[in-house]
């Protein structure tokens, strides 16, 4: 990315506290993640400095500030499919790819995440793997959910 | 119909759209909410308009699509009206023997209809089904006939009748007074009284005073709010306006959950028709009132569904919580008057207007009125969203609604309340379900969540995955919620590994105690709930780990060996699904 391109994605919106939210929202949805001149851009933008701007993006699960894998692979660790055996997928998640939570594959083909409740609670265990949900999920299932995604192009 | 300048052009639209709505013999009505497409609602719906479009029944068959009816344990599922046979777990390959039979031929096919696993008896309409039969769906039973996608739908279930009597027959005291008559209390799990509340924000002298909806469901196990969002979302944007009629307030917010990506679209989509029509925005049905709602949606932090997070949130700010008083009602969103409530306790707004408080009032327990949405989850054999009267026992929801424990295995206890709330074991399954009643058995309502656990959960485990989470969600603004919740988790950790010393249960009640007193905000005044719940009813599975090196239900990995598996589990496939 480039300055010029951030800063045609800041046009339209305002220049006030309330609406980093939202610019980050859009940055992220822009490029996958946060990246460094975004925050240098945003902070000019609001006329509020890097730190601040920096200091909101960590405080929130949702803004990354790594580009992430091809595919996002989110393993429900809520109360229903904790007690459903979730706990048992989301190790043997971690073990097939090899990465803990937020991290990324050498070959950034997978990022791992969980996630506190997909709100699918009666059809849990629950993973997404990108917009796919898998419902019922259990450690067995975990190697063939992930496999065609390894031999996709 | 664009916009409406006069209360009466609602009741012509309304009969404008029953006028010109076709007539069809048969509509099948497909529940599409997360659970749904989580399970392939997608491909019922295209196999439908496939076959019927081959067929060439496009103009006497209706399809409509809907957000969620509820049991999501039986998605995919369909309604066909006008007779109400249900279908249950769908297949596309499934479609064209009900349009075969059940269309063209006025023929049930058995073999999709619901067999009770109890009993095994089918039910073939879906009203006779035991996990319908003893709810009272006030909020959810219009979910079966509104596309969320379409305003007229909500119109024709008299949508916004409510709003224009306010507007027009009715002052704002007037409004105050009947919701605090009929009784209403924050759905959101503190259970304040909605009416109070709503006076003490418009008796702040002020230039300029804000309404939130409270839409950052983030419990583990609970989804009711992204529901009734998802499924019905004119009625939420309807009681806000209500309530910002009542308390004076001419800007709004949706405080929603990114997690809840349907739901974010559907109230959207829903505010954006709203203003289209003149129901939001300047003169609201050619009245002198003006009131906008904006939607913020989160970025994944927990914390936010506490008040003063949520609307630190809302001004950019990262999401720590403050002391309280000033209440919001005295100093809220850029410190001006603001009243927060949860989405299910406006949802309920236009029912009391519509059909008033003392209707409303006879509802639920003398301190607990209307109904309450559960999510009835866990190892529960139905599991789903379920609409309740307030005061129906706790054995009622999980045994007659929910068909009672998974997969054969016996009850130990229900969780309700989320992280917030406590565990309630088999001596209390006759207790009556409202806000005091809970309280006093040591949970909580919270917002609704209802999580089911059998003899395999561990209950220190159990304890540490609440720890987890709330350790993981502090703000960490104040020592005690910060530092308190993750020593609390490392000893749950040395438990379950089996390094626990007897010593522990001690330091676990004082900490737990005083986090409970000393924690800013509500979110760690209450995180040690669970841990203290499941001292006082299983201590013994406590001694068990510390003592016995013991792990009952054989699920701290540490303490058993080789690790139990239940053997019906492997080998069978995941289902898989694409959401949108």
């Amino acid at each position: 990315m480039t300055t010029p391109e951030i800063d045609l994605l800041l046009r339209g919106f305002g220049h006030e506290q309330k609406d980093l939210t939202r610019i980050l929202h859009k940055v992220q949805s822009t490029y996958g993640y946060i990246p460094a001149e975004a925050i240098r851009r945003v902070a000019e933008h609001l006329n509020t400095t890097e730190n601040e701007v920096y200091g909101v993006l960590t405080f929130y699960k949702a803004f990354r500030l790594e580009p992430r894998g091809r595919h996002m692979v989110t393993v429900c660790q809520g109360t229903s499919c904790h007690v459903r055996g979730g706990a048992e997928v989301f190790d043997e998640m971690k073990k097939e790819l090899g990465i803990e939570p937020g991290e990324t594959t050498p070959d950034r083909r997978f990022s791992l995440d969980t996630v506190n409740c997909f709100g699918c609670c009666a059809i849990g265990p629950t993973v997404v793997v990108d917009s796919t949900y898998y419902s019922r999920v259990s450690v067995a299932d975990v190697h063939p959910i992930i496999a065609p995604y390894r031999r996709r192009k | 119909m664009r916009l409406l300048t006069h209360p009466s052009q609602l009741a012509d639209w309304k009969a404008r759209l029953l006028e010109k709505r076709p007539v069809h013999e048969k509509t099948i009505v497909v529940s599409n909410g997360t659970c749904g497409r989580a399970s392939g609602s997608l491909g019922i719906i295209e196999a439908l308009g496939r076959e019927l479009d081959r067929r060439g029944l496009g103009d006497t068959v209706g399809m409509e699509v809907t957000g969620c009816h509820g049991f999501c344990e039986l998605e995919p599922n369909v309604v066909i009206f006008p007779e109400g046979i249900y279908y249950a777990r769908l297949k596309p390959e499934d479609i064209p023997s009900i349009i075969d039979m059940t269309i063209l031929k006025n023929k049930v096919v058995e073999p999709l209809a619901y067999a009770d696993p109890k009993t095994g008896r089918r039910y073939v309409l879906q009203k006779d089904i035991p996990f319908y039969r003893k709810q009272m769906r006030l909020l959810t039973e219009d979910n079966l006939r509104i596309n969320p996608d379409r305003i007229e739908d909500y119109i024709l279930a008299d949508g916004y009748q409510a709003l224009a009597k306010v507007l027009f027959d009715m002052t704002a005291e007037e409004v105050i007074r009947e919701v605090d008559l009929a009784g209403l209390r924050g759905r959101g799990g503190a259970g304040f009284p909605t009416g109070k509340k709503w006076q003490f924000c418009r008796n702040e002298s002020a230039d300029r005073r804000y309404i939130i909806c409270n839409a950052d469901e983030g419990n583990p196990g609970t989804y009711m709010d992204r529901s009734i969002l998802g499924a019905n979302p004119h009625s939420v944007i309807e009681g806000m306006i209500i309530g910002a009629y009542a308390m004076g307030a001419a800007e709004g917010y949706i405080y929603v959950r990114m997690e809840a990506p349907q739901a974010v679209r559907q109230v959207t989509l829903a505010r954006d028709q709203a203003r289209h029509h003149g129901l939001l925005g300047k003169s609201i049905l050619g009245s002198e009132f003006h009131f906008d709602i904006h939607i913020v949606e989160g970025a994944g932090a927990f914390v936010c569904g506490e008040e003063t997070s949520l609307m630190s949130s809302i001004e950019g700010r990262r999401a720590v919580s403050r002391q309280r008083p000033p209440f919001p009602a005295q100093s809220g969103l850029w410190g001006k008057p603001t009243n927060i409530n949860n989405v299910e306790t406006w949802a309920n707004v236009p029912l009391i207007i519509k059909r008033g408080a003392e209707w409303y009032s006879n509802i639920g327990t003398p301190k607990s009125k209307g109904t309450k949405i559960f999510s009835l989850v866990g190892k529960i054999r139905h599991g789903g969203q379920v609409e309740v009267p307030m005061g129906i026992k706790l054995r009622e929801v999980i045994y007659d609604i929910g068909g009672g424990i998974k997969d054969g295995k016996k009850f130990k206890a229900v969780q309700t309340g989320g992280p917030a709330g406590g565990f309630l074991p088999a001596e209390f399954l006759d207790l009556a379900i409202d806000y005091d009643n809970l309280v006093q058995a040591g949970s909580t309502m919270g917002s609704g969540g209802m999580i089911v656990i059998d003899e395999t959960t561990c209950m220190v485990d159990l304890a540490r995955h609440y720890m987890h989470f709330t350790q993981e969600e502090s703000c960490g603004k104040c020592v005690p919620c910060r530092v308190g919740t993750r020593q609390m988790h490392d000893i749950l950790v040395r438990i379950t590994r089996g390094e626990g010393e007897e010593e522990d249960l001690t330091r676990l009640k004082e900490l737990g105690d005083s986090i409970t007193v000393a924690s800013l905000c509500g979110l760690g005044q209450t995180a040690p709930n669970p841990v203290l719940s499941t001292l006082r009813h299983f201590r013994g599975e406590y001694i068990d780990h510390i003592k016995h090196r013991k792990c009952g239900a054989g699920v701290c990995r540490e303490l058993i060996s080789p690790p139990a598996k239940e053997p019906g589990l492997v080998g069978r496939r995941a289902k898989k699904h694409h959401h949108d």
